[in-house]
C-alpha cells in the first residue's frame, strides 16, 4: 500500500463515475502537441484512406463537407491525467469513410499534417466509436486543437485522437505510431490505464 | 490500489523556494532507474482516507542517482501544486512513476546547437537539459531564452546565472517588469526578439520550447516563421485555451 501523504487532503473529490482511474477532471481544454502547430488551408486539405490493394479513397475539403455529419458528445481522457467530460464535436463517422474501403487488414496507421502518426486497431475505429471532426463546441476547430480536421476516438487516451489528420493507411500488424514509439502504450485504454509501454 | 505496476514510493528530502510562487522539491526514490534531461514523471499523493490525486511534472535534475528534483509553480486553485508548494515537508511520502516521454529529451552525443526557449515554469525541463549539457562537457553550443513576468518571478535565477558564466548563452525576457537599468523592451517576446536572441535556422539547432500553451504557440510559430524546420522544433505545453 502507498504511504499516506501527510498534510494532503485533496480538493476535488467530485471523481464522477465517468472519470477513469488515475485521472482528474478539468473544465479547461489543455493543448498538448509535440511540435509547432501546422496551419492547413482547407483548400489544400484532403483525406485519403489507403488499403493494401493500392485502393485510395480520397476526399477534398468540399467533398468531405458533403458527407453526412453527426453531433457527438463524449468524455475525453488525456494520458497526462486530465479528463474533460461532455465535450461536443461535429464530424463524419469512420463508418461512413470506410463504407467503400476494401481491406483485410486489422490495423490502421493514422497520418497527420506535420508528420504525426498514431496506430489503432480497425475495430477501435468502426461501429460508431470514431469520427473525423471539424467542429468543437459549435465552432470550427481551432488549429491548436487540430483544425481543420482531427480524429476523435474518445474511448482511447486522447493522443490517439490525432490532430490535423490527412489520412489512414491500413496495416497488417499493429506497428507503433509516434508516441507509441516514444514510451506510450500501443492501445491506450483509459479504463485499464494502458498508459505507458 | 497500489498494486498497479510502475509506482515507486518516494519521500521528500529537501525543499527550497524559487521565484515568487514556486518551490524546488527533491524526492528520494529508491530504485529510480535514472532519466534523460527533458523527461517528466507522474506524482501520486494519497490522503488519509485513501483518496489519491495524480499529476505530471517535468524533472529539473539531470544525471544518475536515486534523487529527482521537481520545480513546481503554484496553481492557486489547483489540487496537487498547493500541497507541493505550501504544505510538503521533508519526510513526507509521495509516489512517482517514470521517467516518462522519450521525445522532449536531449542526448549529450548530439552535436547540434541547442536552443532552449522557456516561458515561466517551463524552464524546469530546459534547466535539466542545461545542467546535463554542462555536466557532459558537450561542445554543442547552447542558448536559453527565458520569458518571465518580472525578475522576482524567475525560477532558478541564480543557477541560470552561474550556468551562463559557464558557457550557457542566456537571454531574459521580462513581460511586465524589468530589473533596474534594463535597456531591452519590456513585453512579450515577438518575432524580432526571437530572431535577435536565438540561433538562426542556418545553424540547424535542435529547438526545445516549454511553457504555457499561449507562449509555446507564439514561440514555435515565430521559430517556424524564422525558417526553422518544424521537425527540429520540439514543444511541451501546459494549460489550454
Amino acid at each position: 500500500m502507498a504511504e499516506i501523504t501527510r498534510g494532503f487532503e485533496g480538493r476535488r473529490r467530485d471523481s464522477a463515475p465517468q472519470v477513469p482511474p488515475g485521472q482528474y477532471r478539468t473544465d479547461d481544454f489543455p493543448v498538448l502537441s509535440a511540435g509547432p502547430t501546422p496551419r492547413i488551408d482547407p483548400d489544400e486539405w484532403s483525406f485519403t484512406i489507403v488499403a493494401e490493394t493500392g485502393q485510395r479513397t480520397t476526399w477534398t475539403w468540399a467533398e468531405f463537407l458533403a458527407l453526412p455529419f453527426e453531433d457527438v458528445t463524449a468524455d475525453i481522457h488525456c494520458v497526462t491525467r486530465w479528463s474533460k467530460l461532455g465535450t461536443r464535436w461535429r464530424g463524419v463517422s469512420l463508418d461512413t469513410l470506410f463504407a467503400d474501403v476494401e481491406s483485410a487488414y486489422d490495423f490502421a496507421m493514422v497520418h497527420s499534417y506535420g508528420g504525426y502518426t498514431t496506430n489503432l486497431a480497425l475495430e477501435d475505429l468502426l461501429d460508431g466509436q470514431a469520427w473525423i471532426a471539424t467542429d468543437y463546441d459549435g465552432e470550427p476547430l481551432d488549429p491548436e486543437h487540430g483544425g481543420p480536421a482531427r480524429l476523435i476516438v474518445p474511448h482511447r487516451y486522447f493522443w490517439k485522437s490525432a490532430k490535423w489528420v490527412r489520412g489512414i493507411v491500413m496495416q497488417a500488424d499493429d506497428e507503433p505510431g509516434f508516441w507509441e514509439q516514444n514510451g506510450y502504450h500501443l492501445r491506450g485504454d483509459p479504463w485499464t490505464e494502458e498508459r505507458y509501454s | 490500489m497500489s498494486g498497479e505496476p510502475g509506482w515507486r514510493q518516494g519521500h521528500v528530502v529537501a525543499l527550497a523556494p524559487t521565484g515568487s510562487s514556486a518551490r524546488i522539491i527533491t524526492v528520494r526514490v529508491p530504485g529510480w532507474p535514472g532519466h534523460l534531461p527533458g523527461q517528466h514523471l507522474d506524482v501520486r499523493l494519497t490522503a488519509e482516507d485513501g483518496y489519491q490525486a495524480h499529476r505530471s511534472y517535468s524533472i529539473a535534475s539531470a544525471g544518475p542517482g536515486d534523487e529527482v528534483e521537481l520545480g513546481v509553480d503554484l496553481i492557486p486553485d489547483g489540487e496537487v501544486s498547493p500541497y507541493l508548494v505550501e504544505v510538503a515537508e521533508p519526510g513526507d511520502a509521495l509516489e512517482v512513476k517514470g521517467p516518462l516521454g522519450r521525445y522532449f529529451v536531449w542526448h549529450d552525443d548530439d552535436p547540434s546547437p541547442v536552443q532552449l526557449i522557456a516561458g515561466g515554469s517551463g524552464v524546469v525541463p530546459l534547466l535539466a537539459i542545461a545542467r546535463a549539457h554542462a555536466a557532459s562537457g558537450s561542445t554543442a553550443p547552447i542558448r536559453l531564452l527565458v520569458s518571465v513576468r518580472s525578475p522576482d518571478d524567475a525560477m532558478y535565477r541564480d543557477e541560470l546565472a552561474s550556468l551562463a558564466d559557464g558557457g550557457l548563452d542566456l537571454t531574459w525576457v521580462y513581460t511586465r517588469a524589468a530589473p533596474p537599468g534594463w535597456t531591452a523592451p519590456v513585453g512579450r517576446a515577438d518575432v524580432a526578439a526571437f530572431a535577435a536572441s536565438t540561433w538562426p535556422a542556418s545553424a540547424q539547432p535542435i529547438v526545445y520550447i516549454c511553457g504555457p500553451n499561449g507562449f509555446v504557440e507564439t514561440a514555435a510559430g515565430a521559430m517556424v516563421g524564422l525558417r526553422h524546420e518544424p521537425s527540429r522544433v520540439r514543444t511541451e505545453r501546459f494549460g489550454g485555451r
